[in-house]
């Protein structure tokens, strides 16, 4: 089914671009690809980019997602930026160390500590 | 999503199209009959994603070249102590031991092939047959669960 519509809610504060998804579940093919085009049109709209990308209210993430998540992040590296994910609910976080993906992604409790976290 | 009532309430089996309705609401049927049975919040969400899983890699991998909408058998039977779930698709198979680790430092950042990896992870046993066509999923409650 083609995804209609923006699947993020975004926000500019400060130099951060903090994103939220629109969607509980984030499983489908056609919307994670989308997510993962709108978050790189984000990546690319500033020099050195911080990105936040808030995980409230996602029940269900799929490893497809995980992979766009990876190609964020070696965007907003390429362009020497900072991503930071918050928010994220226990089950998923253990999705991300099940994966050992915890080792490439800054995981934060809450959006207050990842912005703090912003160098 | 058409389907052929087994006479336990808590069984069905399925031919499935790749349609988040229907997806969805083979979840819906799976999630009640293991809240039913007692299943706890972190095992429902464990065989969820198990489920969600090897149905991408049947549509998405397994059927890739074949039409859209070709389907997939699934089986499920929730118990009190067991959950069984089997998947045939129609592709031409794959060898699951063929499938790199992907939490190798060197496959840390690919962007896929994660599947199996979570599959194996929450489910009790993965097991393939029939040329990587068909996947036996099992769970069993935990101890405490």
């Amino acid at each position: 089914m083609a995804a209609t519509g923006s699947r993020l809610r975004v926000r500019r504060e400060n130099d951060v671009i903090q994103v939220e998804f629109v969607d509980r579940n984030i499983l489908d093919e056609a919307n994670i690809q989308q997510i993962g085009e709108e978050i790189a049109r984000l990546v690319e709209s500033q020099p050195r980019p911080k990105i936040l990308i808030s995980f409230a209210n996602v029940d269900h993430l799929s490893s497809a997602a995980l992979g766009t998540l990876i190609s964020i992040n070696n965007k907003v590296r390429a362009r020497d930026g900072q991503l930071r994910l918050a928010h994220i609910d226990p089950q998923i976080v253990e999705v991300f160390k099940i994966t050992k993906l915890d080792r490439i992604f800054q995981i934060h409790d809450s959006t207050e500590r990842a912005l703090a976290s912003f160098g | 999503m058409a389907a052929t009532p087994h006479a336990h309430p808590d069984a069905a089996q399925l031919r499935l199209v790749p349609a988040r309705r229907d997806i969805d609401a083979l979840h819906e049927a799976m999630g009640a009959a293991m809240g039913r049975h007692g299943y706890t919040e972190a095992s429902r969400f464990a065989v969820r994603l198990a489920v969600e899983e090897a149905l991408a890699n049947a549509f998405h991998h397994g059927h890739r070249g074949l039409p859209p909408q070709t389907p997939v058998d699934l089986s499920y039977a929730v118990g009190p102590g067991l959950i069984e779930v089997t998947i045939k698709d129609r592709g031409p198979g794959f060898d699951p031991g063929a499938v790199p680790d992907p939490t190798l430092e060197t496959n840390l950042e690919l962007p896929s092939g994660r599947g199996l990896l979570l599959m194996r992870a929450y489910m009790t046993t993965v097991e393939f047959s029939e040329r990587g066509t068909v996947v036996r999923m099992t769970y069993r409650r935990p101890a405490k669960g």
